[in-house]
């Protein structure tokens, strides 16, 4: 449908498109992704010929864009851009009739495809034809946006960036339908983003590219399964399989470094008064040389203990305890099983190292999931 | 002779004057709008050499209003053509400003949104770029109007008529009455069109720039 061949396009010395050729499949949803300045909004314009290549090719259906006037080419193509660019000056249904009015369509027929557009949206022609873009909501305007894109039914809708500016509800809402939108009216949309969530989600196609070349061209499943460059795997980041990683993990991953310890020489109301101060209900209690010795828990002390006596005869083993290297998964299942609701790890030398809580590990599994987390 | 009789014997002579002031006003603006707003058109087109045109036209403000009718008076002789040919230059600047900055600060991403949609080089002008600067057009008439209707008092000097008569007249014999006579409806004609150009603003103001959220 959309063929590119030998693209080039340069601003004086800087290359921006170099040597692109880049095939796009009619009916299909193709979203240009790479770094800034990787060339993929040059990429997008070169088709509706704002910018004008410096050589090289570019076909629609076969026919040589170069060679057709741009304006009437342009109205045979949607084009959505971040900034929508709805005119303030018209109402929605005058920005949505633009192109059928340039392209002289009858009155009613325009009339009829406002209608089915707005409805297409749920923005109700009645409560919304009359009003002036800057009384929209911005997810509105956007809406507004692509329809006016949509008007004249051409088969090639360009967006670039659309939803760059949305807060990230109405983001998602709009990804929604304009995937139900493309698929139902069968359009080839070629869509530029930065945004590796965004081109997941809708993409049939993805072409990543670099520095004016396209490095990698693939559905989004392929791109997850073998990344062909590592940019390409920097931003699927959070997205890749961590399978392999998680085998390899240990209870050391997943514990929290920093606890409590007190000898088991310390006296019951100290305790009593430490675990309060420190919102616990146990303490991890060590022998002298900072070897392990057991736990021991606010109910024991309040149950049995003598005020002013040592704890050394209440501490207890009840708590699992596990190796700082055993396989995460031991650790996990340990810590399903304790009857204590946390699992103390241990250095080799049998000092404490940490804990691993139902919180800690909850954490370490989200990161090892979906990346780094912010709480 | 009081001030009211003084009116009522001279009622006809200035209200003859006050509208040939404003035939005066009226035409040399009109001459002004229609150089000054293709000029602009045609300056937002060609950028680079849009600041010396607007230099020269700067220059030409500077010109004492009585330098610029002395020459006009060599050219054109005496009576109104000199004078509305003066005035008409001083019209230019201030529209033709306008309309320069008002349409090349029309927001790039609507030229950009109308030329990738398809509208053509002149449709982009007349459905997007004029209608959005419409308001600083008109604020560069109404300022012109107002300077115009001012300085036409001047123009009375090469015979031209007008308020500017009554004014010289009065100043050439030591009569307050026929100065005031021409100063005050100068100053109120000046105040009228100020208001009614500004209502005309608000009027054709495109009614989405109007509504803010």
């Amino acid at each position: 449908m959309i063929q590119f061949r030998n693209v080039k396009k340069s601003y004086g010395k800087k290359t921006i498109l170099d040597n692109l050729s880049l095939d796009i499949k009619a009916g299909e949803f193709v979203i240009l992704i790479g770094p800034s300045g990787c060339g993929k909004t040059t990429t997008l314009k070169t088709i509706n010929r704002l910018i004008e290549p410096d050589s090289g090719e570019i076909y629609i259906d076969g026919k040589d864009i170069t060679k057709m006037d741009p304006v009437k080419l342009r109205r045979t193509i949607g084009y959505v851009i971040q900034q929508i660019g709805l005119f303030p000056n018209m109402t929605v249904e005058q920005n949505i009739a633009i192109v059928p009015k340039l392209l002289n369509y009858k009155k009613e027929e325009i009339d009829e495809i406002v209608h089915h557009l707005l409805d297409l949206v749920n923005m109700p022609y009645e409560e919304n034809a009359k009003k002036y873009p800057s009384e929209l909501s911005g997810g509105q305007q956007q809406r507004i946006g692509v329809l006016r894109a949509l008007a004249a039914s051409p088969p090639i809708v360009l967006m670039d960036e659309p939803f760059g500016a949305l807060d990230p509800v109405t983001r998602d809402s709009l990804q929604e339908e304009i995937k139900k939108i493309q698929k139902k009216l069968g359009k080839t949309i070629v869509f530029v983003t930065h945004d590796m969530d965004e081109a997941l989600r809708l993409a049939d196609t993805i072409v990543f590219m670099n520095e004016g070349k396209v490095l990698q061209m693939a559905s989004p499943e392929e791109m997850l399964q073998s990344p062909a460059h590592p940019i390409i795997k920097d931003f699927l980041g959070k997205h890749m399989n961590n399978g392999n990683d998680a085998e390899n993990m240990v209870a050391s991953d997943f514990m929290r470094a920093k606890v409590l310890t007190v000898p088991k020489t310390k006296k019951t109301l100290e305790c009593i008064e430490l675990m309060s101060r420190r919102d616990v209900s146990s303490l991890i209690v060590v022998e002298d040389d900072d070897t392990y010795c057991g736990t021991v828990s606010v109910d024991k002390i309040k149950a049995q203990g003598k005020a002013g006596k040592e704890i050394a005869g209440l501490v207890t083993m009840e708590s699992m305890t596990v190796n700082r290297n055993s396989n995460a998964q031991e650790a996990f299942e340990l810590l399903i099983a304790s009857p204590t609701g946390y699992v103390v790890v241990l250095n080799d030398d049998n000092t404490v190292a940490g804990l691993i809580t139902k919180t800690s590990m909850a954490k370490a599994m989200g990161e090892a999931l979906w990346g780094e987390m912010t709480q | 002779m009081s001030y009211s009789e003084f009116l009522t014997k001279h009622f006809n002579e200035i209200l003859k004057a006050l509208l040939v002031h404003i035939e005066i006003v009226f035409i040399s603006v009109g001459i002004g709008v229609i150089i000054a707003v293709p000029l602009g058109i045609v300056l937002s087109r060609h950028k680079s050499i849009a600041k010396y045109v607007l230099a020269v036209v700067g220059v030409i403000q500077t010109i004492p209003g009585l330098v610029l009718l002395g020459i006009m008076l060599i050219l054109f002789g005496i009576g109104k053509p000199p004078a509305i040919a003066a005035l008409s230059l001083y019209a230019i600047l201030p529209i033709l400003r306008n309309t320069y900055i008002g349409i090349t600060e029309v927001d790039m991403h609507y030229i950009e949104a109308a030329k990738g949609i398809g509208m053509s080089g002149n449709q982009i002008l007349f459905k997007v770029e004029l209608p959005l600067s419409m308001p600083a057009i008109i604020g560069g008439l109404r300022l012109s109007t107002v300077y115009i209707i001012s300085w036409a008092t001047l123009a009375g000097m090469i015979g031209a008529g007008g308020l500017g008569d009554m004014i010289w007249t009065g100043l050439s014999s030591y009569e307050t009455k026929y100065i005031l006579a021409g100063a005050i409806p100068a100053a109120i004609l000046a105040l009228v069109a100020s208001a009614l150009i500004g209502f005309i603003q608000r009027a054709i103001t495109p009614k989405g720039l109007r509504i803010r959220r």
